[in-house]
């Protein structure tokens, strides 16, 4: 109970921490300036007569958010939302569940790694895109192989990162426990799994970022059909192919949000599970 | 009067590390008693070998020829028996003080949780770091975490206690504070201690024996019994007997010390131009 009063007031001073950051205020007035910039460029021929190389082409913010909020009445954009998300996690969950305990595996036993790390540094260089046909062949439906080639962006990472984290753990870690006794098993759980930790949560989020790139070529490249079709990536190809090209930067600011709200979510468990980094 | 019989024996160990060709030498036909309730230190020239013996007598390495006993058993591998505090903080960065103190109780389960409790609370208030006792590894200083580590240590009751350098890197106020305390530690409560270092003033204030090591390949030079009376204190450096032990171990780390230049030339040469000055 002595411990429940220090937090209520530490989270009900956020908000206020939030509001007195110079930092979150810079990053607003960093978004602001740049949008206003954005704006003029693209107003630019209206107003003066004459069109700005690269911008004047480009809608102007105001024009990107009335389309947006007309777009956003619309199912179909909210369903493209959710069909991406759900590549997403579900690639990014399996390359977690799966890169995680085989990156540590080839950490701590040489005869793994001496097997699989050979084949595994092969498939490594190739692109997860140029699995498309492949996959489009191998998995029954559409909907797995873009899953798959989602799996794959985020695997790779996660599975370098884990292993390069564990092996770097201080020896003296593990002799330290060991002279105090520590089994085979002690080690790993209390020493190489927290230890690796950190690294854990910079392969996810390298990984989450590669996720969303390689979801949305995916779905650009399978095409709109009933399967596989919508999706954040399909949207904008959709609205390329159909000459609304407001509607794809539309596209392309949701995948930006979408992208920052999945980096945040991982920063924040990380946060949550590693206390001991909290005060950097 | 405690027991001191031999608890630890090392025979005859030669340790080398290296392929063949560049094959390096560090450890040549080491002999070394270390007996129950006594503190060994041991010093010796920088980079002579100290923590490739630490890492011997522990167990992290194993001798290429020679025996390390133990109670009459052949040391093959680390055991809780035989603790190390390192040269470099090992604390577990991921676990707050109190978490790091209670590791080893924990891990092997010898300990009702009760007296854990107690013990753990005792140990880090003996060590003056009771408001620090849920603080992570890097929110300490370097002295608070050198003596969380000797908490950490010392709540195990090891049959050794093995040192190395447990104070290198601290600042001279605060390494002079360390000593104190340690010597007080040792004084309260009688423990087989290996104390590995390279101040010699700090070897001769804690020792009971004093093991002054040659250079690479190390092997023992002399092993020169301390009998300064206890409790001592630091201000018993300043007295004949200490300085007698002091003016003796200098001249032969000195000797030792300057082997390692005299092997190379650009050391003969600063050896040559070091003798010239007047
Ligand atoms: N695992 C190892 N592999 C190869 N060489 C090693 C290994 N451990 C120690 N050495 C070599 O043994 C020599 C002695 O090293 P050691 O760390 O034991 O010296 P030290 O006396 O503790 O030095 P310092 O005073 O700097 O602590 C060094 O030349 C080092 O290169
Ligand atoms: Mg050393």
């Amino acid at each position: 109970m002595a411990q429940a009063t220090p937090n209520t007031q530490k989270s009900k001073s956020r908000i206020g921490k939030l509001v007195s950051n110079v930092t979150f205020w810079r990053g607003v007035v960093a978004i602001l300036v740049f949008l206003a910039l954005w704006e003029i460029g693209a107003q630019w021929k209206g107003w003066f007569g004459y069109m700005m190389p690269f911008v004047g082409k480009v809608a102007p913010p105001t024009d990107v958010i009335a389309i947006w909020m007309e777009v956003g009445q619309q199912p179909g954009y909210w369903l493209s939302w959710w069909l991406s998300s759900v590549r997403v996690f579900v690639g990014f969950l399996a390359a977690m569940i799966i890169g995680i305990p085989f990156g540590l595996a080839m950490a701590v036993n040489k005869y793994f790694r001496g097997i699989f790390f050979p084949p595994f540094e092969i498939l490594r260089p190739i692109p997860p895109l140029a699995w498309v046909p492949a996959s489009i062949i191998f998995w029954p439906t559409t909907e797995m192989s873009i899953m798959f080639i989602t799996f794959l962006g985020a695997f790779y990472t996660i599975v370098i990162n884990v292993l390069g984290g564990a092996r770097s753990i201080d020896v003296q870690y593990l002799r330290a426990a060991q002279s105090m006794g520590a089994s085979q098993w002690d080690l790993f759980y209390k020493i190489i799994l927290p230890g690796t930790l950190p690294s854990i949560f910079v392969g996810a989020a390298v990984g989450m970022g590669i996720t969303w790139e390689v979801v949305l070529a995916g779905e650009m490249m399978s095409g709109g059909g009933q399967q596989g079709g919508g999706g954040l990536g399909f949207f904008i190809w959709g609205s390329y192919m159909g000459g609304v090209m407001d509607q794809v930067i539309v596209g392309m600011i949701s995948i930006g949000v979408a992208g920052y709200i999945s980096s945040s979510l991982i920063r924040y468990l990380g946060h949550v599970c590693m206390p001991w980094r909290r005060m950097f | 009067m405690t027991e001191t019989s031999i608890l630890m024996e090392v025979k005859n160990v030669f340790k080398a590390f290296g392929e063949d060709w560049e094959r390096e030498k560090v450890v040549e036909n080491l002999n070394l008693d270390i007996k129950r309730n006594q503190l060994t230190a041991i010093v010796g020239p920088s980079g002579c070998g100290k923590s490739t013996v630490v890492n011997l007598l522990a167990g992290f390495e194993s001798p290429d020829s020679g025996q390390i006993m133990m109670e009459g058993g052949a040391v093959s591998g680390p055991s809780k028996d035989r603790l190390v505090v390192f040269q470099e903080t090992a604390l577990m960065p991921w676990l707050t003080t109190y978490q790091n103190v209670t590791f080893g109780p924990k891990l092997r389960g010898d300990m009702p949780a009760r007296s854990l409790k107690e013990a753990a609370d005792r140990i880090i208030d003996t060590v003056g770091l009771r408001e620090f006792k849920d603080k992570y590894p890097l929110q300490l200083s370097g002295g608070m975490q050198r003596r969380a580590e000797l908490a950490r240590a010392l709540i195990n009751q090891p049959l050794v206690m093995i040192m190395d350098e447990p104070f290198r890197g601290l600042d001279a106020m605060t390494r002079q504070l360390m000593q104190e305390f340690y010597l007080r530690l040792c004084e309260e409560e009688a423990r087989t201690n290996v104390f590995v270092t390279s101040e010699l003033e700090e070897a001769i204030i804690l020792a009971d024996s004093l093991v002054v090591l040659s250079n690479r390949p190390t092997t023992v030079r002399e092993v020169i019994q301390i009998d300064l009376p206890r409790p001592r204190n630091l201000n018993m450096l300043s007295s004949p007997e200490a300085y007698d032990y002091k003016r003796h171990a200098m001249e032969m780390l000195h000797e030792e010390a300057l082997k390692s230049f005299s092997g190379t030339e650009s050391g003969s040469d600063f050896l040559k131009s070091y003798a010239q000055q007047p």
